[in-house]
């Protein structure tokens, strides 16, 4: 049994989602994923777009973010994220509906040019991640 | 002395008046309440992103990224004006409006000053002006902007200067000084400067010591992530700062307005009470002459 001796803390533009203490966390960074235990090296990464694992009181929890920044440091982890959000407040509909606009966004881009098809896949991705986080809860 | 019933019609007029200048003031206050908390929320991620690039400059590699790099030749100067929607905030708009054709007038000759205007009444006063170049509106950012506005602002504003557009972004807007002052102010955000350099490199070289970070997958990678978002919130915080002052303007003035509603219904109830006097010992006097008349 582990103890819950990091403290992780996700901050994004509209405040502070979270600031507990956990037993270890599992972060979508950019070479790959990667897992973060007690007295882990002092650490700066890029993250991708993805799922943050973390165990806490011994269950498993998740949370998504939409790409960012992790600073591991003195057993602490600071994920900096420009919108993040826990599994079980994940609006399934809603993620569901802009899965379906970019992917029919996607589909029809040679009706409009002027789409940028790199945000198209930006959303679709964040979209199918938030679905995902969301079945893991 | 003007008539009873034109004075009794004044002063309903002006108190209905105040009160609709007490519920914009209180309209106003909740929305700057709301606004400076946004404001204080979005302090820890900004921090910690200076706080980052901080310690990534300091440690004395030097990066090679448009964000830092000033451009060689500057030619093409942007101004991104952010002011209000709406009036009926004293000072406000237009103190900000001269300060940014003061900074337009500035721009020295051979190169060129495009503004980037926010918010209707920026419109509404450069439309009128062709002398100066207006490059993009945005308006209806509304009364509390959200953070994808803040990113779409930004993205638009990072896409020009990426693809050489232009060479240096300024933002005008109000400093908030307090709830009574707002302070017109300029402020560059591309090329991100380092004013504080000196101090970061203090603060970078004890950082230094003490840790020692892994950097994954490399310090000018996570430049690269880093430096967007540093612009994204230091534009979001400015047009923030920006609506926290026309709140705070558009509640000094309504309170004022209030105050002064207040004293003309004072005035003018003084004015009716003569006028009322008046029409008493007039009618007194006209009782006691008719009856001295019968007698």
């Amino acid at each position: 049994m582990a103890e819950d001796v990091i403290r992780l803390d996700i901050v994004t533009p509209a405040g502070l989602l979270m600031s507990e203490n956990v037993a270890a966390v599992n972060l979508p960074a950019s070479k790959g994923s990667m897992g973060v235990l007690k007295n882990h090296a002092p650490l700066m990464t890029t993250l991708d777009i993805g799922i943050v694992k973390y165990n806490q009181a011994n269950t498993d929890r998740y949370l998504t973010v939409s790409g960012g920044f992790a600073e591991i440091k003195d057993n602490t982890v600071i994920v900096l994220a420009e919108a993040a959000e826990r599994a079980e407040e994940i609006n399934v509909a809603r993620a569901q509906a802009s899965k379906a606009r970019a992917e029919e966004r996607l589909h029809d881009h040679s009706s409009r040019k002027d789409l940028d098809m790199l945000r198209c896949e930006l959303s679709l991705h964040r979209a199918i991640n938030r679905i995902k986080a969301s079945k893991l809860k | 002395m003007a008539n009873m019933r034109d004075i009794r019609r004044r002063i309903k007029s002006v108190a209905s008046t105040q009160k609709i200048t007490k519920a914009m003031k209180m309209v106003s206050a909740a929305k700057l309440r709301k606004t400076q908390s946004t404001l204080v929320a979005i302090r820890p991620y900004s921090d910690k992103i200076q706080e980052v690039m901080d310690h990534l400059l300091a440690g004395g590699e030097k990066y090679d990224t448009p964000f830092l790099q000033p451009r060689d030749e500057v030619k093409n100067i942007l101004y991104i004006v952010i002011a209000g929607d709406r009036g009926l905030c004293g000072g406000y708009n237009i103190n900000l409006l001269r300060f940014a054709e003061e900074q337009l007038k500035a721009v020295p000759e051979g190169k060129k000053g495009e503004m980037l205007l926010i918010g209707n009444k920026t419109y509404e006063h450069f439309r009128t002006r062709p002398q100066f170049n207006v490059m993009d509106v945005f308006t209806n950012i509304g009364d509390a902007p959200n953070v994808s506005q803040g990113k779409a602002l930004s993205d638009y504003v990072i896409k020009k200067y990426l693809d050489g557009e232009v060479d240096e972004v300024h933002v005008v807007y109000s400093r908030f000084v307090s709830v009574l002052t707002q302070v017109p102010d300029c402020q560059q955000v591309l090329p991100i400067q380092q004013i504080e350099k000196a101090e970061a490199e203090a603060d970078g070289n004890g950082m230094q010591a003490e840790t020692d970070y892994i950097f994954e997958p490399g310090g000018k990678e996570i430049l690269d992530v880093i430096l967007p978002k540093y612009v994204d919130s230091s534009i979001y915080r400015l047009l923030l700062e920006a609506k926290a002052g026309e709140h705070g303007a558009r509640m000094t003035a309504m309170d004022s307005a209030t105050d002064n509603a207040s004293e003309l219904i004072d005035k003018l109830t003084l004015s009716l009470n003569r006028a009322r006097q008046a029409q008493i010992t007039t009618e007194i006097t006209e009782i006691v002459g008719g009856a001295a008349a019968l007698e």
